[in-house]
This record gives C-alpha cells, structure tokens and sequence, in this order.
C-alpha cells in the first residue's frame, strides 16, 4: 500500500467527517473548522489518488496550492460574516427552523 | 519500507484523531488550537506525500494564518460577550 | 434521530468511496511525464511553478481573481466591532518582531527567485509576507488597516491586473497566456513578482482589515 492510497484514504475519512460536521454542529466557528476539514480532505485525494503509483505529479500539487489560498480567503470571509452576525445580533449559530 | 508504513498509518491516525477532537470538543478554543495541530499534521502528510510546496504553503497559511485569523475571530466573539 | 441518520449517511458516504478508490485501475494518461515532456518550453525548471504559471496558468489567473474578490465582500462587510483591547506596547517584543519580519521579507524574497528552480514561489513567498505583517500586527508595530489608500489599493489589484495585461498582450498572438519560448522565464518571473505582493497583501488584508476595530471606536 503506498503513501499516497494511504493518504486518499485518510481523506475521504476527513471529507465525510466534515461534512457530518457541517450537517450536525450547531455553532458557526466549527462550522466554518467542519468545512476546512472538508478541504483538506478533498485535497488529500487530490494528490494522494494521482500519485497512488508512487511518483509525484505536479498537476495536481498545482491545483491543491491554488486550493489552499482559496480556502483560507474563504474561511476569512465566513469569519467576516460570521464576526457581522455577532455584532448584529449577539449570535454565533444560525436560526433554528423546525421542519418535522 | 515498513518503517515508514508505519509512519504513514500513524500519521493519518494522528490527522483523523485531531480532526475528530476539534469536531466533538464543546470548547471553540480548543478546537481552534486542535485545527492548528491539524493543520501542522497536514504539513508533515503533505512532505510524506513528495509535495514540498504544498508543504510550504500549509505550514505559512494552514497552519499559521488561518490559525491567527481563528483565534483573532475567538477573541472578537469572546470579547462582545463580556460587554453588556 | 436526524444525528443518527446524518453519521450513517456520512460513514456509507466514506466506506463506498474507499471501496471505489481501492479498485480503481490505473489512470491511462500519465500526467508526470507530458509536465517532464514540455517542461524545456515552459521557461521554469520546477514542474509546479511551470504548471501553476505557465500550463494552467488560466486558473491561477482566475484564482488571484478571486481573492480579490473575497477580501472586497469582507471590505464590504466591514466588521468594525471596536470590542478590542489595546495593542501591546512591550518594547522587547516589538523589537523581536521587527527583527523577525525583516528576516520573514527576506525569506519571501528568496521562495519567489527560487521557484524557478525548486520548491517555492509566489504562493508561499506571498504567505510569509502575509505571516510577517500579521506578526508586525499582532505585536503592535503595525496599526490594523481601516480605509485602503491609493497606494494599497494598487497593490492589491497589481497580481491580478498585471497577470491580465500579459495575457491581453498575448491574445494578439493567438491563443490566452502562451508565452514566447524565448521571453516565458522573464513574463513568469514578472507575473510572480506582482503576484507575490497581492498575494501578500491580501492574505493581510484579510487580518488586518478583520481585526479593524482596534481603536476606531474610541
């Protein structure tokens, strides 16, 4: 088993506890950790299932490197309006709506 | 070869145990700091992986800038709440 | 019940797709050698940097776009919360981070030149600038950012105008952001120098516009 299968793996691990996370935690600080999980899962299969052979690609590597600082742009935004939505109203989870 | 099997097994260990502690924990610094041991993880993951860039970036932004960024949000959050 | 509901899905989720990627069969394009194949013509000798600037250079493009356009909604957002303590004045620690940040500029400098050749280049050289004016920040030597000046709004803008305008200059010849072999190494360097400040700028600007409430208040 290579690294890289290993490391797919660990992803699609993170990528489904992240998105179990966005799902079920209520405050918006993890929330906004949940979906970081996501991505750096979505990373880790990125590049560990194009080098499952061994030999590192640099296609890849290049996407996930745009991917990194995209996400940490994102996660400044969602605190940006996640510190709004504190000031406004005092919060840090969003309305509950009863559906069932 | 089975020694750094070993390490590769250990460290996804390590990623998924972090990452579940800074999912579950009720208290938002901790998981914070948890995101942040997280993320210097993913650095070392990244350098196993033969990505040293990736590496590099994860270590200047993953795990330092989005961690200042967190915590700064933290003591915005917590400092509100102090005031009437 | 929901709980139960949402971890089974995710666990199903998990077990499909790691039964999916243990038989995946080999993939039939092999990537690493069409990069090690055109790497001559691409102006660089670091696989990554040539393909982040030079074979995709579209999406690296579109993605200083978009942080451009993230730190304008957070802009536009303004979070002037003012709940702040002040910043520390601790001489030893100013002096410690001023020391520290000009090592940090530096660094930044020597990851862009090396990125050519090796690990490194204009994202992380834009990250560790970004790293040492949080620090600066963090120890009180450099005030948060309220209003952007004519100055630093055009650095914030330079990456991504100076990436279009040499792909604008290029669309003459044909086809977007294809470099001339024989000028590729020096347009790369150029694009990767103004995406480095940008980069560094608003990966800052991110922090130092958020954290805008210190003493705007008071």
């Amino acid at each position: 088993m290579s690294s890289g299968l290993i490391f797919a793996i660990t992803g699609v691990v993170l990528f489904a506890m992240g998105s179990a996370g966005m799902l079920l935690v209520a405050h918006l600080l993890r929330r906004i950790l949940a979906f970081n999980l996501m991505g750096s899962g979505a990373f880790l299969i990125l590049v560990g299932l194009a080098q499952r052979g061994g030999t590192p690609d640099p296609v890849p590597q290049a996407m996930v490197l745009t991917g990194i600082v995209v996400a940490v742009a994102a996660t400044a935004l969602a605190l940006a309006l996640l510190r709004k939505l504190h000031t406004l109203n005092g919060r840090t989870e969003l309305p509950r709506v009863e559906d069932d | 070869m089975t020694i750094s099997l070993a390490f590769d097994l250990l460290l996804a260990a390590a990623l998924l145990w972090s990452a579940w502690r800074a999912l579950v924990n009720q208290d938002t610094f901790r998981s914070v700091i948890l995101f942040i041991v997280f993320g210097l993880l993913l650095t070392l993951a990244w350098a196993r992986l033969a990505a040293p860039d990736i590496a590099l970036a994860e270590a200047a932004i993953g795990a330092g800038l989005t961690g200042a960024l967190l915590l700064d949000a933290i003591g915005a959050l917590r400092g509100k709440d102090r005031q009437p | 019940m929901k709980t139960a509901a949402i971890v089974i899905g995710a666990a199903a989720f998990a077990a499909t797709m790691i039964a999916a990627l243990l038989d995946l069969p080999p993939s039939a394009i092999h990537l690493p050698r069409l990069v090690d194949a055109n790497l001559p013509v691409s102006g660089v000798t670091h696989p990554v940097t040539a393909v982040l600037l030079n074979f995709r250079g579209y999406d690296t493009m579109l993605e200083i776009g978009v942080l451009l356009l993230a730190l304008l909604i957070v802009l536009a957002v303004g979070t002037h919360d003012g709940a702040d303590a002040a910043p520390t004045a601790d001489p030893m620690l100013q002096t410690f981070a001023r020391l520290a940040a000009s090592l940090m500029a530096l660094v930044a400098v020597y990851l862009l030149w090396a990125g050519a050749r090796q690990p490194g280049g204009a994202f992380q050289a834009g990250a560790v600038l970004a790293a040492a004016a949080v620090l600066l920040h963090l120890a009180g030597v450099l005030p948060a950012w309220r209003e952007p000046g004519a100055l630093l709004r055009s650095g914030l803008a330079a990456g991504f105008l100076v990436f279009l305008f040499v792909a604008m200059a290029l669309l003459s010849q044909g086809t977007l952001l294809q470099y001339p072999h024989a000028a590729a190494g020096s347009l790369i360097l150029l694009i990767e120098f103004a995406l480095t400040i940008s980069l560094g700028l608003i990966l800052a600007g991110l922090f130092l516009f958020l954290s805008g409430g210190q003493g705007s208040d008071s």
